[in-house]
């Protein structure tokens, strides 16, 4: 028989190995509905290696894709270490996208309109997810509830931009005006779709990570999440941390609308995110919300979404196998976290 | 008085948590209607022991009988099963629910149906019988903690317990529930119940218990056959290996009121308000606010902290007048605050102990500059206070949820100290620690005061206000009843006020 025993403390390795190990349990989960699909396990999954890592193309693909759900998952981890349950980074991510596309499209200096494209695109995030907040702080309205159900409210205001007032007059399909072709983001690497936002992204990690560890506000918003009490005893004014970090937390996802309209498709259509607020939350979790872990973690990620499509056209699997794969690693590794407080102990054995 | 065979035994019982050897070979028997007091220090080992025995943790040697009959006891249910019932020092109860929900949970009949009116006729029962009453239909979140103790021993006796553990069940009560708690416990006792008494109060035990056993170091390190006919001082010996003397208080000269209030009232918010509360505490001065909980003490607390502003009246710490109620005014005019609840309020028990000994002046520039935190220092001051205090502990990066009670109460004292507050805000300041840490505690709030610093000790432990106050004020329903020069006050004098009996002004 086998039992939990709270620990007292949890060794360093622990970051690391959790997360490699929800990772594992996921893939040999996964393997037996590749098996159930009829496709060999070992070619599937190297078909998704090979496309998603395999070569330099395909990397730069998976961290074209990476770089929202990096923004989104800093957007989250950040939010959640202040348990501020933001849901939302899905509707702050097309409120960003929305906000930057209308930027862009005015003709203005290229280098201009990108920047003020990521401040438009940032202030929508960052104003989406203050409803939210404040409804918290101000009413104690539950924030999982006020900011998931926004995602919906965002996303059909936007269908009903995009398939109105704001429908691209010289195209038949619902999407939106494209941005100038200044504003278009440049491409870092030639022959590829690797562009700028991409870049921010990946800088973006360590600065979140700086001003989490770093900082007073950092300070303050981890001790305002593990304990609100003593954050306000001990002189911190925990409504204003709670609406500081919301407001950093939709600014971030608003960037992943930014890179997605500014690097990837100049427009927005209904479509512009495959869920990449949604991933957030298994990224930030995957990387048990260090800021440093959401990098590897959504290039996990990203791999899994780039490797499932070839896999498909490769073996016949169908391609949401990657967001089965996805659930699955999110369930892994909140069951991985158990053992951060809880070890596993046999009894009987002494007797 | 007990004198059947033993309702349980433990023999030998040894538990070791890595390194640390939390039990090594106890033996330990109760007799039906017996209590038996388990006495020892913080860590001793009493808590492991108890747990052990209701199943929690596999002993790594030893075993258990109950009826003289080996048993093994791998989970509560187990323990249950064999008659053993636990009130743990946390409650296990679901807030929401109410009382006889909570006594149901996980009790259902043959059918699964859930037996109501049953749990109602015996929940009457059990509450006559040893004076346990508690209404069925409240929410255990409404319910004070006495009463949320009362419904964990309805809860043991509701599911057969014939042997009942009490793991420190008194350091959260009041003097008052005190007494109720002892009058059910012997109305158990006398219909045969055993009972296992933790606690480190040595009148309490010597008051309630039949026999003790004490723990050191994981170790049984005496018994006492006769606790009431034995010296406090001789069972403290056995606890913690030698004498221990209280601090003496020595004469000092009072100076100028460091913190005053004037006509203070608050209204709202949760607990007794305060109605026109006047008081002072001079320079070198320890004020004691006595009080049965509940009558205001927390506002108090909150108020001068800065938590909570008040509604009427002024306050003025080191002369100067507090505009905003603020924690961080109140802090940088040289207020320091040792709270009541160093779990809740005082500390983050899942971060590092460091960052919770800068956490109140986090934005000074002690420990941050422009917004940045200054690593290295807030490292170093950690550092420097768990090697000045004795704070036990791997290092200032342990999770300060690791650290035991008096640890942590060291910690709390540190970091206000280290910055030598002209007022210091204490309550409850030795609740649940053992005698060694009390004893500490007290020394320092002595030194403090030979220092020039007023301190307000709020407390509900009179013997331990007596020892260390220059004067004692009683709190009765949000005011002031009384306040007494130490030299003139008494327990039974404190005791009277503290009712509403009597005013002194
Ligand atoms: N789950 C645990 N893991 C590691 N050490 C523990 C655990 N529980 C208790 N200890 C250690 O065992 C010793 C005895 O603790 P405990 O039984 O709680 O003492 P008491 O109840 O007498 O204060 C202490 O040194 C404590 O730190
Ligand atoms: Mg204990």
């Amino acid at each position: 028989m086998f039992r939990l025993e709270a620990r007292t403390s949890t060794p360093a390795w622990f970051n690391l190995a959790l997360p490699l190990l929800a990772i594992g349990a996921t893939l040999v989960l996964c393997s037996g509905l590749i098996a159930l699909a009829g496709a060999g396990v070992i070619e599937a999954y190297g078909v998704m290696f090979s496309a998603s890592l395999g070569d330099s193309y395909a990397i730069t693909e998976t961290l074209v894709r990476a770089a929202p759900m990096i923004f989104t998952g800093l957007a989250v981890a950040v939010a959640f270490r202040a348990k501020f349950w933001n849901i939302g980074a899905e509707g702050q991510l097309l409120a960003g996208a929305v906000a930057s596309c209308a930027v862009g499209a005015i003709p203005m200096p290229g280098p201009l309109a990108m920047f003020l494209m990521a401040v438009a695109g940032a202030g929508a995030g960052a104003a989406v997810a203050l409803i939210p907040a404040t409804l918290r702080v101000k009413f104690k309205v539950d924030d999982v509830v006020s900011s998931l159900l926004l995602n919906s409210v965002i996303f059909y205001a936007l269908m009903a931009l995009i398939e109105g007032p704001w429908k691209d007059s010289f195209s038949g399909y619902p999407i939106s005006p494209p941005i100038e072709e200044s504003a278009n983001f440049p491409v870092l690497l030639e022959g590829t779709r690797l562009h700028l936002g991409v870049l921010a992204a990946l800088i973006a990690a360590p600065l979140i990570w700086f001003l989490i560890v770093r900082t007073t506000l950092g300070f303050r918003i981890r001790v305002t999440g593990e304990n609100p009490e003593a954050a306000r005893y001990g002189g911190i004014h925990v409504e204003r941390v709670l609406i500081s970090t919301a407001l950093l937390s939709g600014a971030l996802a608003g960037l992943a609308g930014v890179g997605e309209v500014g690097g990837v498709h100049f427009q927005v259509m209904s479509d512009i995110s495959p869920g990449y607020g949604y991933s957030g939350i298994v990224v930030a979790m995957l990387a048990r919300l260090n800021p440093l872990g959401v990098v590897p973690a959504a290039i996990f990620l990203a791999a899994v979404m780039t490797g499932a499509e070839a896999m498909s056209r490769a073996t016949g699997v169908p391609a949401f196998l990657s967001e089965v794969i996805q659930g699955t690693a999110l369930l892994a590794m909140l069951v991985a976290l158990l053992f951060t407080a809880y070890r596993i102990r046999r009894v009987g054995a002494a007797r | 008085m007990p004198l059947s065979a033993p309702l349980i035994e433990m023999r030998g019982i040894s538990k070791s948590f890595g390194a640390v050897k939390a039990n090594e070979a106890v033996d330990l028997s109760v007799a039906p209607g017996e209590i038996l007091g388990l006495l020892g220090e913080n860590g001793a080992g009493k808590t492991t022991l108890m747990n052990v025995l209701f199943g929690a943790y596999a002993p790594d040697a030893g075993e258990i009988l109950v009826q003289g009959k080996p048993v093994t006891i791998n989970s509560s249910a187990d323990a249950l099963a064999a008659g053993i019932g636990m009130v743990h020092q946390h409650f296990h109860l679901a807030p929401r629910l109410s009382v006889l929900e909570n006594l149901l949970i996980g009790i259902s009949g043959r059918s699964g149906r859930i037996d109501r009116a049953g749990g109602l006729a015996r929940l009457g029962e059990i509450g006559r019988q040893h004076g346990l009453t508690l209404d069925p239909d409240l929410p255990v979140s409404a319910l004070s903690v006495g009463e949320q103790q009362r419904l964990e021993i309805v809860k043991a006796l509701f599911r057969g317990a014939r042997l009942l553990i009490l793991d420190e069940p008194t350091a959260v009560l009041a003097p008052t529930e005190v007494d109720g708690l002892f009058a059910a416990l012997r109305s158990m006792s006398a219909q045969g119940l055993g009972i296992i008494f933790i606690s480190h109060k040595l009148n309490e035990v010597r008051a309630l218990t039949h026999r003790c056993v004490v723990l050191r170091h994981g170790r049984v390190a005496g018994r006492v056959d006769a606790p009431a006919s034995t010296t406090s001082s001789e069972m403290a010996r056995l606890m913690c290996g030698h004498e221990i003397v209280p601090p003496a208080r020595g004469p000092s000269t009072p100076g100028a009121a460091v913190l005053t209030l004037e006509g203070i009232s608050t209204s709202g918010h949760a607990g007794t308000p305060l109605r026109d509360v006047s008081l002072f505490v001079r320079a070198g001065e320890i004020l004691g606010i006595a009080g049965v909980s509940g009558n205001g003490q927390r506002a108090l607390a909150d108020v001068i902290s800065g938590v909570r502003a008040a509604d009427a009246g002024q306050m003025t710490i080191a002369g100067k007048m507090v505009s905003r109620f603020s924690p961080r005014e109140v802090q940088a005019l040289g207020l320091g605050r040792i709270p009541e609840d160093r779990m809740t309020t005082g500390l983050v028990t899942n971060l590092p102990l460091a960052d919770s000994m800068v956490l109140p002046r986090i934005g000074t520039g002690a420990f941050s500059r422009n917004g940045l935190l200054k690593p290295d220092a807030i490292r170093a001051f950690a550092e420097a206070q768990i090697k000045a205090y004795d704070i036990r502990c791997p290092g200032p990066m342990t999770r300060a949820g690791a650290l035991s009670g008096g640890n942590l109460q060291k910690a709390l004292l540190a970091r206000e100290l280290a910055f030598d507050p002209k007022v210091l805000i204490v309550s409850q300041p030795t609740r649940g620690l053992d005698i060694g840490a009390a004893r500490f505690i007290h020394e320092k709030f002595l030194d403090m005061r030979t220092k020039g610093c007023g301190i307000i000790v709020i407390g509900e432990d009179l013997e331990e206000l007596l020892m260390l106050s220059d004067r004692i004020a009683v709190m009765y329903e949000g005011r002031i009843a009384g306040t007494l020069a130490s030299a003139d006050a008494t327990v039974a004098r404190l005791g009277l006020m503290m009712t509403g009996a009597e005013g002194t002004a």
